[in-house]
């Protein structure tokens, strides 16, 4: 029975990494765009989640009311000047332009915290746990995160079906011309989208900090956009629910390759990825070739 | 209104990079007014049509609606002055329903008599099949809902970028059955269309494009087909060119 | 994109025109070549002349032109992006720790770390061969993961803390500064004229049409998995030549640092600023690198951040970077052909200063 309390655990470290992965996603379905700068992103927020914490005294779990909309606006601003920009370059444009934020954001955090790791207290939650049957343990926090990741996605999924604004966001990303004719500004639709990743980053950010240490590099180091990544890739391209499936898989098999040594965690879910990529780049739920 | 023309093309050339598509071309059509442009493969229409709804940007040259300059708008501030492409190859939203395409195109629409349930009365198999996904429709019924994504935005001027490409002759004839019913509620038709003989039958006036030049403008009746297939194909211009009948 | 593909027509029509030229190299590249190898005479001479604390400079300068030129070569010519070559980096280090631990001299090493990391480059190109664009950025990051995670598990490497690589000769300082810098200049003009020499071939033509049109390449016969396969081997042993280098010059070696991502936001700043897809950009942005460095050297990480910050701006505002600003005056190594009309015999046509060069064939 102590294998099905690993698969357990998996299952939700894989909610974390959904919880990562979903902004990556939104951006990549819609804008083809990969923000490289995405783990980084999520540190930020993790220092700006503290940072509230400190300074005006808010419980942790309320902080994200305002880290997510000044990520969004954060979102916004930075699509509609700097990516928005490096798009109408090309597409490897992006990849340079957000793989240089991602390095000026890591030393910029070094530069102005210390290199000392940091968490986000949530008191007696981050550790409590209840037991189904005598062999699985689920912690209230590892549970917390997994929801907020189903929430997040969920939340998302409802957008885009059922708003105007998430109906343009397909169309935009369907055909970005087509929506021009229908007198769509696909520069501000775009900037809609980052925005939304920008916030769920934020509440990505924050699980992280709530959920282990971070540090200024945290984010490369740690390899949050690997992971991020791999679970979108891993679930399939332009599916939300992929993502979830993807994040979890990579959880439960890092979990697994935890069984074999400790260290093996992230070599594990390494290959793994590496594997899918390999032999069904489109993905475990998609069906289109997409690499 | 100012009485004139609704749409009026002066001098418009048009480069895709280094490619000269159109060499200085004026048009203008009425209001009211069905316009065909003619011409065989790389002529120039589509790129005409497309710099006119604003995606291709013109070299020189100016395009005014109705009077007001619109040259240097940008493709969706032109919808809402009511300039609407139903562009080439339909170019729906694949992965949306119907439904939603008609939900997209009457996102920014001006007031005007054309919404979503007239689009469904317009074509009737349209409503039952609202929930289903674009890219599963036949030719003729994705012609069919670009049209209505089209309409839904009440444009004053309606550009047709060849509706029958890929089309069997009977659907053509159905689709192009219903311009009467469009031009009844004050739209203006700028068309674009290979078929001569379709073109001719429904504009009021025809303009033949060779080689990104102006080679013939006017009334279907004055026009014989020779001076037609003259201005088509080139005949007096230079020799070798293709010589399919339209 | 229309332009380029039309132009070898014109080069063939040319030929058929009486009294028109096409070259390939200009006069100057004989005038560069001979300014090259005035350089290189002056660097080797330096280690006489001065400190060995400029010398080591100097060896962290040539580590970083080696690298920014095999990304360069990557990026620039295949339209590859890659943020994993410290996978490449990193190995070319444990290879020679690997030798020197069983008694092979760190300067022998040097050579087979280079063939080891080619032969590795064989394998991860075999894995990421079917990925482009984003996909292909991030795979190559994974495997420099992977590479870093296989490395510390082997505690006789020093696990995840580090090890110090003997077997360095045994003599005055002074001397092995020397020797290190001597070896490192040595490769460093080993590379750089491999670039020069592979641009110059069949293959970098090939590979110039593969990143402007890779269909429309196919579409007339380039083989551009061939090409492509080549110009990541070249860049894998290169960079395992850089590696292999630092540690000769380092000889504590850490894993995290070997591996660190920050080795290829090295390269790429340096590319971006110095301008991609020349020769020359990555030389000129290592130096822009390294005098930034310098000069604000007594504010932490700063200059990193700056160089970041240029780096992401080039890329959007300027994407020629510094060498595309002033390479429409002169071209130091010319690697395209040159088209000359009948009557003209001086410099460019004016056509040329308008951008791109209209009447080069690159
Ligand atoms: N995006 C583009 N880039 C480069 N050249 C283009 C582009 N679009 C069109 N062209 C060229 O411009 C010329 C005019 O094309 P256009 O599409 O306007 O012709 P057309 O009359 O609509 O032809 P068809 O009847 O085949 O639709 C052609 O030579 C075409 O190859
Ligand atoms: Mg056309």
């Amino acid at each position: 029975m102590i294998w099905v309390n690993d698969i357990v655990q998996g299952v939700l470290l894989g909610g974390l990494y959904a919880l990562f992965a979903c902004g990556l996603s939104l951006m990549f379905g819609v804008m083809k765009v990969i923000n490289l700068a995405h783990g980084d992103l999520a540190v930020v927020a993790a220092y700006l989640a503290a940072g509230l914490v400190t300074v005006l005294h808010m419980p942790t779990a309320l902080s994200i009311l305002v880290s997510i909309p000044l990520f969004a606006i954060i979102g916004y601003v930075l699509w509609r000047t700097v990516l928005q920009a490096s798009l109408n370059r090309s597409v490897l444009t992006t990849l340079l332009v957000t793989f240089g934020m991602s390095i000026v954001i890591e030393n910029a955090l070094q530069q102005f915290f210390s290199a000392n790791s940091r968490s986000l207290s949530i008191g007696a939650l981050a550790t409590d746990h209840f037991n189904v049957g005598s062999q699985i343990t689920v912690g209230y926090l590892d549970l917390a995160i997994l929801i907020a990741a189903v929430v997040v996605l969920l939340g998302l999924q409802l957008f885009l079906s059922r708003t105007r604004q998430g109906r343009l966001i397909r169309a935009v990303a369907d055909d970005r011309e087509a929506a021009q004719l229908a007198g769509a500004d696909y520069r501000h639709i775009f900037g809609i989208a980052a925005a939304i990743a920008f916030g769920t980053v934020a509440v990505a950010g924050t699980a992280y900090g709530v959920y282990t240490t971070f540090d200024p590099t945290t984010g490369t180091t740690q390899l949050l956009l690997l992971f991020a990544f791999e679970a979108v890739v891993i679930g399939g391209l332009g599916s939300l629910w992929g993502t979830l499936v993807g994040g979890i898989l990579l959880g439960v098999v890092q979990d697994i390759g935890a069984q074999i040594s400790t260290a093996d965690l992230l070599l594990a879910g390494q290959l793994f990825f590496l594997l899918v990529l390999v032999i069904r780049p489109q993905g475990i739920t998609g069906s289109r070739r997409t690499a | 209104m100012t009485g004139g023309p609704l749409l009026e093309v002066r001098d418009l050339t048009v480069h895709h990079g280094q490619l000269r598509a159109l060499y200085e071309v004026s048009l203008s059509v009425g209001v009211g007014e069905t316009y065909a442009m003619i011409g065989a493969n790389g002529a120039g229409k589509s790129t005409l049509l497309r710099a006119i709804a604003g995606l291709d940007r013109p070299t020189s040259g100016s395009i005014t609606l109705d009077g007001v300059d619109v040259t240097k708008l940008r493709p969706e501030r032109r919808v809402a002055s009511g300039i609407v492409l139903v562009p080439e190859g339909r170019r729906l939203f694949s992965s949306l329903t119907v439904a939603e395409n008609l939900k997209v195109g009457a996102s920014y629409a001006r007031k005007g008599p054309w919404t979503i349930s007239r689009v469904y009365e317009l074509f009737d198999w349209m409503r039952d099949r609202r929930g289903q996904r674009a890219d599963q429709l036949s030719g003729g019924e994705q012609q069919a809902v670009a049209i209505g994504r089209a309409l839904v935005a009440n444009p004053r001027l309606l550009l047709l970028d060849e509706l029958s490409l890929g089309l069997a002759p009977a659907v053509v004839r159905r689709i192009y059955g219903i311009l009467p019913e469009l031009l009844a509620t004050g739209v203006t038709v700028l068309l674009v269309e290979q078929d001569v003989s379709q073109a001719l039958a429904v504009a009021a006036r025809v303009h033949c494009l060779l080689e990104g030049r102006t080679t013939l403008e006017g009334e279907p009746a004055g026009l014989t087909p020779a001076s037609i297939e003259a201005a088509y194909f080139g005949l007096a211009g230079p020799a070798g060119l293709p010589q399919e009948r339209p | 994109m229309s332009a380029r593909t039309r132009q070898p027509a014109s080069v063939s029509a040319a030929g058929l025109a009486p009294g028109v030229r096409v070259t390939r190299s200009r006069r100057s590249a004989i005038w560069s070549g001979l300014g090259a190898i005035a350089v290189i005479a002056v660097l080797a001479y330096l280690p006489y002349r001065v400190y060995s604390g400029t010398t080591s400079l100097l060896v962290n300068f040539f580590i970083l032109l080696i690298l920014a030129s095999m990304w360069n070569l990557l990026a620039g010519y295949t339209g590859l992006v890659s943020v994993g070559q410290q996978a490449f980096f990193g190995f070319g280090s444990y290879f020679v720790l690997i030798g020197a631990l069983h008694g092979v001299d760190p300067f022998v090493g040097l050579p087979i770390a280079v063939v080891g990391c080619a032969a590795l480059g064989l394998v991860v190109w075999w894995l990421l061969s079917r990925l482009r664009s984003g996909y292909f950025a991030i795979a190559t990051w994974v495997v420099a993961s992977v590479c870093y995670l296989i490395i510390i598990r082997y505690p006789s490497l020093g696990g995840g803390t580090g090890e110090f690589m003997p077997g360095l000769p045994n003599i005055n300082i002074k001397y092995l500064d020397a020797y290190i810098y001597w070896t490192t200049l040595a490769v460093t003009a080993i590379t750089l004229v491999c670039v020069y020499l592979v641009l110059r071939s069949r293959l970098g033509l090939e590979l110039t049409a593969v990143r402007d049109d890779e269909t429309g390449a196919r579409s007339v016969g380039v083989r551009v998995g061939r090409a492509q396969l080549l110009v990541f081997v070249i860049a894998a042993a290169g960079c395992g030549a850089a590696g292999a280098l630092e540690v000769i010059s380092a000889p504590y070696l850490q894993p995290g640092p070997a591996f660190s991502v920050q080795w290829s936001a090295e390269m790429i700043f340096a590319v971006l600023i110095g301008g991609i897809g020349t020769i020359e950009g990555p030389i000129i942005g290592t130096i822009v690198f390294f005098a930034l460095q310098q000069w604000l050297a007594h504010y932490g990480t700063w200059y990193f951040i700056v160089l970041g910050l240029i780096a992401i701006s080039v890329a959007i505002w300027a994407p020629r970077g510094i060498w595309g600003l002033i390479s429409d005056r002169l071209k130091l190594f010319p690697v395209g052909y040159w088209l000359w009309p009948a009557g003209q015999r001086l410099g460019p046509p004016e056509a040329a200063v308008a951008g791109e060069d209209a009447e080069q064939v690159t």
